[in-house]
């Protein structure tokens, strides 16, 4: 990943990117974009690097800014490196009056570390994120693909130990 | 034609004209400020929402009115229609806040930006803003940055009109910056440092309406209201090479393009729009590099045009205006027949 | 009132799979569509349906159909809108995930209504999950030939796919979906023109929300009128809601329109009361941005009648003392609730969501959430509470899309009806209740 050389999709990637592709009119691949990003983000550690987004903007004949711009407007896209295993609290009203509040406390202390920060093995980031629309199971957090629901201090124990345990990326995709 | 009536005055204007473009051509007050329009640019408009007016009539054959203030740089005139710009109170008091929100971050740091004296947000700053700011907080800031080797980024003072990344888009070949991240801490950037190279990039610096960019060979060499404007041209073989030089004394500090009273770049007599080329930007200056024309007719913009020697008589014809926007709902102004001709005017 | 059209099934085992979905009478309205109707038929069942836009703003469906500019040789697309991000709303979720055939099937028949032959899915990129249900479930139909190339021997062609955001509220306006969907940021376009025109890739486009497209099923299979029957007045047929907050059973919920709001919120059949047994303090009842309303005038109008889940009683009183049906984002709050810190976790909300393209919305949002901030950290004033109240007047109505609406009404909303609660942090620090930390804007 340091070389540009190295950023080079696997052949089971290539060939969604190719699928994906044919999804649009022609001409119009500049759509499979987004769906590249999260595969790119999935595959080359759970970020996306400049050279990582250089790469995507040649696979789709466009410039590298467009790729960018597009990366750095929506939230799921981390333009950072993050932990192995990122952990999106929601926060936003029907979670906060169901106390999502105490969930991002306790998940702070255990971890020690606070909203926005990677733990200092690289294993865990903590994010406090908006809506996720898991309101009438809140309070909820996100964790890669998966929606964790209806949280309680003790369920966050467990899924923590769980977490840990799993050496494994969380991944959208 | 349709037939549109701009603060009780009348005007018959082409079809598929936007009202700016429309109370552009009656001139004067009414005319309402535009930051990010730009009408050599495609696509441009509609972000900034200084030009908002109120559409009392939609049409003669749809009277009602449109529900909210529309952006006038991107709504299209119909027949029969009635909008109120300087003639609404409250139209006034939204742009107040439009304008109130454009100055809340900036970081009014006009003692020190080479734009002051030609800058837009200064005059909108001057006729619609309050004497102070209600914002407490602290201003967002950004570094300055150099994009390529002459042009000086001051995101800070940046108000997202687009302009810029319009100029890449339609005029050079390969956009290399653009706007990224969202919302409130959106910006103009290359993402990562990279110099914006092609003979036309200078020209973001005429389309940009603030101090965002600047032009470095200028920077600091003095202030705008002690240059002095004179067109020229030179044969150039990028570019029409028609050109505004800025003089101090014997000096050339500057070179831009021709821009018009609505601080948008001329067209040449063929009808292409009268960008400029890098080279004759940067690197001519000096006198022996041009063939002079003359003094530059300036005029609208706050400090330039004070005291200049080009008297400014285009505003007669706002000022007329201005007294027959008094007469009463109905009657109509007929334009155009000469008289009133800035053209005929200069001669 | 009890009538269920789009979850009658919901309940059943493995009704995501298609064999389940057909054996339930799925699939049957298509069959019948193709065989015996046209689209001209479709789209007058649509308009005699008297069936709104479920998404929120309410427009009628088959009015916005009939907008759909049909040039020779232009093709025209229907695109879902499954960016469901309305705070307090999660419903499309709930019906994508459970029986996502009923959004495949009302996806055909829209399309063959419209004569579009591709359609796209765009659902937000957080329902990863629910993204590969739908992916799945459309597998599934192309094996059964239920899309692709003359579907059910009818002669129509139809494409769907599905396309995933990546965390953006404003995908959820239809010009943002469709940038975003072309590959771009998600920055409302400046209307005119609008997406019946000029939609995806420049061609005529219908934007509709999942719920929208699933209810033309039941609608094609009831009749247009009958389904007019359901309901009250100009709110025809069924609705989703999504209830949340304070409530002992929260969950999606589909009423008849017309159910009062009493009833919705105590009866067993719905959310069952407020937890604890306490006392409801307010209720938003259309998704984040439709004003807040106190429990007195949630439960009744202004004149003292019963308030009912309909566009039009919602509404009654206009903002002064009514509300919007919205999306149906039901959150309710407890006695115990803190109305400012509600606020204050939608003012974070809108501040993190504007796009940035215009700037009342860029500026204005990021204003009120610090000022929120400032309020509750105890540093208030009364003058901020003026401030915001004006500071949301400068944003409503002035901005390219809804989202400057739907960050001011909130604001408008609080101050109007609980102003005293805004006083008493402002002149009294101490009664700020739950102040433990606000979590501002993180990367």
């Amino acid at each position: 990943m340091t070389t540009s050389e190295q950023i080079v999709f696997s052949k089971e990637s290539l060939d969604v990117v190719q699928k994906m592709m044919l999804r649009y009119p022609e001409g119009k691949h500049k759509s499979a974009l987004i769906p590249i990003l999260h595969i790119a983000q999935a595959e080359f550690g759970g970020w996306l690097s400049a050279p990582v987004m250089d790469y995507v903007a040649v696979i789709l004949k466009i410039q590298p800014i467009e790729v960018y711009e597009v990366a750095s407007f929506y939230s799921m896209f981390n333009l950072k490196p993050v932990g192995k295993c990122l952990i999106e609290v929601c926060r936003t009203s029907s979670c906060w009056l169901c106390g999502a509040e105490d969930i991002i406390d306790h998940i702070e202390k255990k971890l020690s570390i606070k909203v926005g920060e990677t733990s200092s093995d690289g294993m865990f980031t903590l994010k406090a994120v908006e809506c996720l629309g898991s309101c009438g199971t809140a309070p909820m957090m996100q964790v890669g693909a998966d929606y964790h629901e209806n949280l309680t201090i003790g369920k966050v124990d467990e899924l923590l130990e769980k977490f840990k345990s799993e050496d494994k990326q969380s991944r959208y995709c | 034609m349709p037939l549109v009536t701009i603060d009780d005055i009348q005007i018959e204007v082409p079809e598929g004209t936007t009202i700016l473009e429309a109370a552009r051509k009656i001139g004067g007050d009414i005319v309402p400020p535009a930051m990010c329009f730009h009408s050599k640019l495609k696509t441009s408009g509609g972000y900034c929402r200084t030009c908002i007016v109120k559409v009392e009539q939609g049409s003669a054959k749809d009277p009602r009115p449109m529900p909210k203030p529309v952006a006038s740089c991107r709504t299209n005139v119909m027949d029969g229609m009635v909008v109120r710009n300087i003639t609404s109170p409250e139209n006034l008091e939204a742009r107040a806040g439009v304008v109130e929100m454009l100055l809340i971050n900036h970081p009014l740091d006009c003692p020190v930006c080479d734009q002051a004296g030609e800058c837009h947000l200064q005059d909108l700053g001057y006729e619609h803003g309050k004497e102070a700011t209600r914002f407490e907080f602290a201003r967002r800031e950004f570094e300055p940055s150099d994009i390529g080797e002459h042009i000086k980024l001051h995101m800070n003072r940046c108000i997202l009109c687009y302009r810029c990344v319009k100029v890449a888009d339609q005029i050079t070949d390969g956009r290399c910056h653009g706007v990224i991240n969202r919302g409130e801490v959106a910006e103009i950037s290359t993402y990562i440092e990279k110099a914006i190279d092609n003979d036309f990039s200078g020209n973001v610096i005429d389309v940009c309406p603030v101090g965002a960019l600047t032009d470095k060979t200028f920077r600091f060499k003095s202030r705008v209201w002690f240059t002095k404007p004179v067109d020229a041209h030179r044969n150039c073989t990028k570019c029409c090479g028609n050109v505004r030089l800025w003089y101090q004394g014997e000096e050339v500090l500057r070179v831009t393009a021709r821009k018009d009273q609505w601080g948008e770049v001329e067209d040449n007599v063929d009808g292409s729009t009268a960008w400029i080329c890098n080279e004759c930007r940067f690197d001519k200056k000096n006198t022996s590099d041009w063939t002079i024309e003359g003094p530059s007719k300036i005029d609208r913009h706050s400090v330039i045009s004070a005291n200049h020697y080009e008297t400014n008589l285009r505003n007669i014809k706002a000022d007329t205006l201005k007294m027959l926007g008094s007469v009463p709902h109905g009657v109509k102004v007929e334009l155009g027949t000469g008289a009133l001709d800035p053209n005929n005017l200069h001669k | 009132m009890s009538k269920k059209l789009l979850l009658k099934n919901d309940h059943i085992h493995n009704i995501h799979e298609l064999s389940v979905y057909r054996q339930n009478g799925g699939y049957s309205v298509l069959e019948n569509t193709l065989k015996i109707s046209n689209p001209e038929n479709v789209l007058e069942e649509v308009k005699k349906s008297g069936l709104r836009g479920r998404g929120g703003a309410g427009f009628p469906t088959g009015l916005k159909w009939s907008f759909l500019a049909r040039p020779e040789g232009v093709p025209r697309y229907l695109v879902c809108n499954a960016d469901e991000s309305e705070p307090g709303t999660f419903k499309d979720r709930y019906l994508m995930e459970r029986i996502p055939h009923l959004l495949i099937e009302g996806m055909i028949l829209s399309s063959f209504a419209l004569g579009a032959k591709t359609s796209y899915i765009y659902i937000r990129g957080e329902y990863f999950y629910v993204a590969r249900i739908l992916e799945t479930a459309i597998a599934e139909a192309y094996a059964a030939g239920l899309l692709g190339k003359n579907i059910m021997g009818s002669g129509f062609d139809h494409d769907c796919y599905v396309q995933v955001g990546a965390g953006a509220y404003i995908c959820g306006e239809e010009t943002a979906l469709l940038e975003s969907l072309e590959g771009k940021r998600g920055n409302p376009r400046i209307k005119p023109p609008f997406p019946a025109v000029a939609g995806l890739y420049g061609c005529p486009t219908v934007v509709n929300n999942v719920e929208t497209i699933a209810a033309v099923v039941p609608i094609l299979e009831l009749g247009g009128d009958e389904y007019a029957k359901i309901g009250i007045g100009k709110s025809t047929g069924t609705k989703l809601i999504s209830a949340s907050g304070h409530i002992n059973k929260p969950g999606v919920y589909e009423i008849e329109l017309g159910v009062p709001v009493e009833e919705f919120i105590y009866s067993e059949k719905y959310c069952g009361g407020i937890r604890g047994g306490r006392k409801l303090k307010a209720v938003v009842a259309g998704g984040s941005s439709v004003p807040i309303l106190p429990a007195e005038l949630i439960l009744k109008t202004a004149n003292g009648e019963p308030r009912l889940m309909s566009y039009e009683s919602l509404g009654d009183g206009g903002f002064a003392t009514g509300t919007m049906l919205g999306s149906g984002g039901f959150i309710v709050m407890d006695e115990d609730t803190s109305i400012v810190k509600n606020l204050y976790t939608f003012a974070r909300f809108y501040h993190h969501e504007s796009c940035g393209q215009c700037s009342p919305c860029r500026e204005g949002t990021g204003w009120m959430e610090k000022i929120l901030h400032k309020i509750l950290e105890g540093h208030g004033t009364i003058q901020d509470i003026d401030l915001l109240w004006d500071i949301q007047s400068k944003i409503e109505g002035k901005t390219i899309c809804p989202l400057g609406e739907a960050a001011a009404w909130p604001v408008a909303a609080a101050i109007r009806h609980f102003r005293n609660e805004f006083e008493s942090y402002v002149q009294n620090p101490e009664n700020i209740k739950d102040i433990k930390h606000y979590y501002r804007l993180q990367n």
